[in-house]
């Protein structure tokens, strides 16, 4: 190239550039994107939150700062008694949840078995629906009068509380998370060196004391992991408790205290930094037990654990176990499916007759609905994805002060149940009014979709991270030689190159933002502003709406099933245009 | 502790579609230290997982001792393995690590204790039983494994390449370590490696595979100096083969090369060959011609301390001369034109 060559970087190079760099901080465009950032995080994550642990230990009429709210929630029976459930619950649940998942890790881990990828895809169906949408047809399934009990009464004369109270959440809840628990703990046994297990054998060890001794402390640390997830999520969960009418849990009296007696009652405050408080606890320990445990132990020549061929025997009852617990974990979407259909379906162990009706019941009433879904979701979704590239740029390829902070920020929105977001909001927003329309922020339609936004980012700023980490730095300094400006290089080189993770992060977001409800429920001031998950939960509180409330149910796990499969195939399909893009 | 012998009849193994082992056959002695040598992909890993039975169940017959062993658990087989990963588990101690295999044998735990000292005790590393094995470096990991292995005295000790995640001057003192340990505890013992020198430095026999074929039994000393085909010929050391026919002419014989030359064979030598085997410190450069010489021009050389190794075309090829150095001796020249001498009384002809 020639001298004559400028680039734009040095036409542009005025005054400023030659003073020194304390007289006049160089502030870029990516600077004032972190600032923006930074102060959208502090307004809408960091500063609700506060305002929900400051309110919890404040005098609610003097304001004085005091323990008392605290001592008055472990004065009161039904608090004690709530705490203890929720933990109860969320304990059980991890029991339950290990039970369905440790046969199928196991099995599909261990042996050759060819229904193994089946199993590994179906694993994830559950977390396609959101649980609080099985769990009424749940109740048809397994509750007292469902499916299952009508069935052993006629036959053996008993009955089998499945569904009755806390049991009710538990089921329905560990079906729902099994997956967290499952696919960590396949990750965790196929990393186990074979030689590992094949060193006990050796030594005199197999069958279930091999399991026992070798192989499941090994994956020990895949299976804390997963635990800790389903314990912290059934903990926080309030959508599942509340659609079976369960109260005497925290969330679900959190949400109660503030939707009944309203915002000021301390309750729900106190209520929140619990749930916070188990959410951090429950992290810690998992991380404080996996400290110095990287069991990863697939080595030179090795090759993940050995898979063994079945004997008859094992076939059968492998093949036993499969199929029940799937048929366990696929009920809700069973039933969800014939209660969509059903005409009438009460005290009968299937539906009376067979009919479209509910769907067109739930088109005529759900129209705004769902508009609203797409509407807020589809905000909270963009948001997520622009926000998320810039942080990701941010940390990864820039200096700027506080880089680490913004990426902790933004991720720390994970540990902040849903409920708390919800009173937060309402709290910090119900004083503030919204110019031209006259009505406060918390009950304006838009504060639905920023709420959904912070919740979602963690996952999308995941997806973005990836995503630019697989764009070569190389490239960049290419386009930069080549005389690019900073701006230009982002616009035309970078942002392109991430399009497949981006669109992968959208779609995540979007299809899970789509049915949350724990959020959303408490910032919903009108039906008219009501999402589809809020939706079901209305259909769902009275037994003629129940049917078209299933066919909403439907409508959102199609919803989910096409944006995993949708971000799934992206996935795979930018990872091989990269990798074909090396070879060359 | 009684001393096991193992005998590997014709054995086949597969996976899948690819045979690994075509027709093993070998007679491995009791207290023999016995090692397997071959390139990367030659089947000795596999061969020795089948003695353990790990891996697809091989045709043919493998016993241990008195016992037909094929098809058999590997728990049920009482043999020693020391894995090349060490597969120390790493949520255990180092005493639970090797106290395992006693436990597993219902031993009660007032037994353990003393026998576990003692095997730690026999690697030198009892004051680290309390540690993780994440605490230890790659030596003391493998001399764990190696205590965890014999604690539970097997009737026979498989090592799949034990030193090849070590350091070499650790690997120096780890194979010496080894046959002292093998020569007290007189236990019959495989050794998988594809480093000839620790072959050499520590079997009595060993075979050398190739393409999952057994090329040759035998001593160390045997192979290298007699070795039965090219490949161990070329495997085990440097080897200078030199194309030609043999002419038998009474009692008289030579070989001659592809260039013409001629090397005298030692009186009776084999009539058939094409090839000579000559080592690198059989062959003497000098710059006049001589009787058994080949004439040829100075390539290349290296000085490597105590020797200097020239690289010369001669006789069709490129042979490698080792000579020892001394102080005041001098180099011949790249480009040099010199006549290689061969010392072909011991020289073997294939
Ligand atoms: N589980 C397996 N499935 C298919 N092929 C295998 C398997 N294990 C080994 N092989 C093949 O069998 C052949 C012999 O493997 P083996 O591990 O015995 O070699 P090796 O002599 O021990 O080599 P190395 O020195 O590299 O350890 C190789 O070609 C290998 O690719
Ligand atoms: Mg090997």
């Amino acid at each position: 190239m020639s001298q004559q060559t400028t680039t734009p970087a040095a036409v542009r190079a005025g005054l400023a550039d030659r003073l020194p760099v304390w007289l006049v901080p160089r502030v870029s465009g990516l600077h004032v994107a972190a600032l923006l950032i930074a102060l959208m995080l502090v307004g809408l994550l960091l500063v609700p939150v506060a305002q929900v642990m400051i309110v919890a230990f404040q005098d609610p009429a003097t304001g004085a700062a005091t323990l008392q709210n605290f001592v008055d929630f472990f004065r009161t029976s039904l608090f004690r008694e709530s705490f203890w459930n929720s933990f109860y619950v969320s304990a059980m649940s991890v029991v339950v949840a290990t039970a369905i998942a440790l046969p199928l890790a196991y099995i599909t881990t261990r042996f050759h078995f060819s229904g193994s990828i089946l199993i590994q895809s179906l694993g994830f169906i559950p977390l396609i629906m959101p649980p609080f949408v099985g769990a009424v047809a749940m109740q048809l399934i397994f509750g007292r009068n469902g499916t299952v009990n009508l069935l052993l009464k006629d036959n053996f004369g008993i009955s089998i509380p499945f569904m009755d109270g806390l049991n009710g959440v538990i089921l329905v809840q560990s079906i729902h998370y099994f997956p967290f628990i499952l696919i960590n703990l396949s990750a965790s046994l196929r990393n186990i060196d074979r030689s590992m297990e094949e060193a006990a054998q050796n030594l005199g060890s197999h069958g279930m004391r091999l399991f026992r001794r070798i192989v499941f402390p090994l994956a020990m640390p895949g299976y804390i992991a997963g635990a800790a997830l389903v314990f912290i999520k059934v903990f926080d969960d309030l959508g599942t408790p509340l659609l079976l009418n369960v109260n005497n849990m925290l969330a679900p009296q959190a949400f109660l205290r503030i939707s009944s007696i309203g915002i000021s009652d301390p309750m729900g405050y106190v209520i929140s930094v619990i749930l916070v408080v188990f959410s951090i606890l429950s992290l810690w320990a998992s991380f404080l037990f996996m400290r110095g445990k990287d069991y990863a132990t697939v080595q030179k020549g090795g090759g993940g654990m050995a898979r063994r061929t079945l004997k008859p025997g094992e076939k059968v009852l492998a093949y036993g176990v499969v199929i029940f617990i799937l048929l366990v974990v696929l009920s809700p979407h069973l039933g969800l499916l014939l209660l969509s259909f059903g005409t009438i379906w009460s005290f009968a162990p299937l539906p009376d007759g067979y009919t479209l009706a509910n769907y067109v019941t739930m088109w005529e009433n759900s129209k705004t609905f769902i508009m609203n879904t797409v509407l807020y979701a589809g905000i909270a979704a963009t948001l997520d994805v622009i926000i998320g590239t810039a942080i990701a740029y941010i940390v990864i390829r820039t200096r700027i002060f506080g880089r680490k902070g913004l990426d902790y920020l933004a991720t720390a929105a994970l540990a902040v149940p849903g409920v708390v977001l919800g009173i937060g909001y309402l709290r910090t927003f119900h004083s503030i009014d919204v110019p031209l329309l006259d009505k406060p922020l918390a009950s304006w339609w838009v504060i639905i979709a920023l709420a959904l936004m912070i919740r979602r980012l963690p996952y999308a700023l995941r997806a973005c991270t990836a995503a630019l980490q697989q764009v070569s730095l190389a490239l960049e300094e290419a386009a930069e030689s080549l005389g690019a400006t900073k701006r230009r290089t982002i616009q035309k080189v970078v942002i392109p190159l991430m399009t497949g993770g981006i669109l992968a992060g959208f779609v995540t977001s979007f299809a899970t933002a789509a049915v949350e409800l724990s959020a959303t429920i408490m910032l919903v001031s009108s039906n008219n502003d009501a999402p589809l998950a809020y939706g079901i939960y209305l259909f769902m509180q009275t037994p003629s709406g129940r049917g078209a409330g299933a066919a909403l149910g439907i409508v959102a796990v199609i919803v989910v099933a096409i944006g995993t499969i949708a971000s799934q195939i992206i996935i795979e399909r930018d990872k091989k245009l990269k990798s074909s893009g090396d070879v060359h | 502790m009684e001393r096991a012998g193992i005998q590997i009849e014709d054995v086949h193994l597969s996976f899948g579609d690819t045979q690994v082992l075509k027709g093993v056959n070998l007679d491995i002695k009791p207290g023999e230290f016995f090692a397997f040598l071959g390139p990367s992909g030659s089947g000795k890993s596999t061969l020795l997982r089948a003695i353990a039975g790990f891996g697809p169940t091989p045709q043919g017959r493998i016993r241990i001792g008195e016992r037909d062993v094929l098809g058999l658990d590997p728990w049920k087989r009482n043999v020693g393995m020391v894995f090349q990963s060490y597969a120390l588990w790493p949520h255990m101690s180092v005493r639970d690590n090797v106290g395992f295999g006693l436990k597993e044998k219902k031993m009660p735990t007032a037994q353990i204790r003393p026998k576990v000292d003692a095997a730690l005790d026999l690697v030198g590393l009892q004051h680290l039983a309390d540690r993780m094995p994440n605490q230890l470096s790659g030596g003391q990991q493998q001399r764990i494994a190696l205590a965890r292995t014999i604690v539970v005295e097997p009737e026979v000790l498989l090592l799949d390449e034990p030193l090849s995640n070590l350091d070499a001057s650790l690997r120096v003192q780890m194979r010496r370590e080894l046959l002292r340990l093998q020569r007290q505890l007189g236990l019959t013992t495989i050794f998988v490696t594809h480093d000839q020198e620790e072959a050499n430095t520590t079997s009595d026999r060993m075979a050398v595979l190739d393409g999952g074929v057994i090329q040759q039994v035998g001593s160390p000393q045997a192979l290298y100096d007699a070795p039965a085909n090219l490949f161990v010929a070329k495997f085990l050391g440097t080897a200078n083969i030199l194309e030609g026919r043999v002419e038998v002419d009474g009692p008289e014989a030579r070989f001659v090369t592809k260039t013409g030359d001629e090397l005298s064979l030692p009186q009776g030598s084999k009539a058939d060959g094409s090839n000579i085997v000559l080592r690198p410190q059989n062959i003497e450069i000098h710059r006049e011609a001589g009787q058994n010489a080949l004439p040829g021009t100075v390539l290349h050389k290296e000085f490597l301390g105590s020797q200097i190794r020239y690289l010369i075309e001669a006789g069709g090829t490129e042979i490698v001369v080792d000579q020892s150095h001394s102080v005041g001796l001098d180099w011949y020249e790249v480009g040099a034109n010199v006549h290689l001498r061969a010392n072909t009384s011991n020289a073997v002809v294939l």
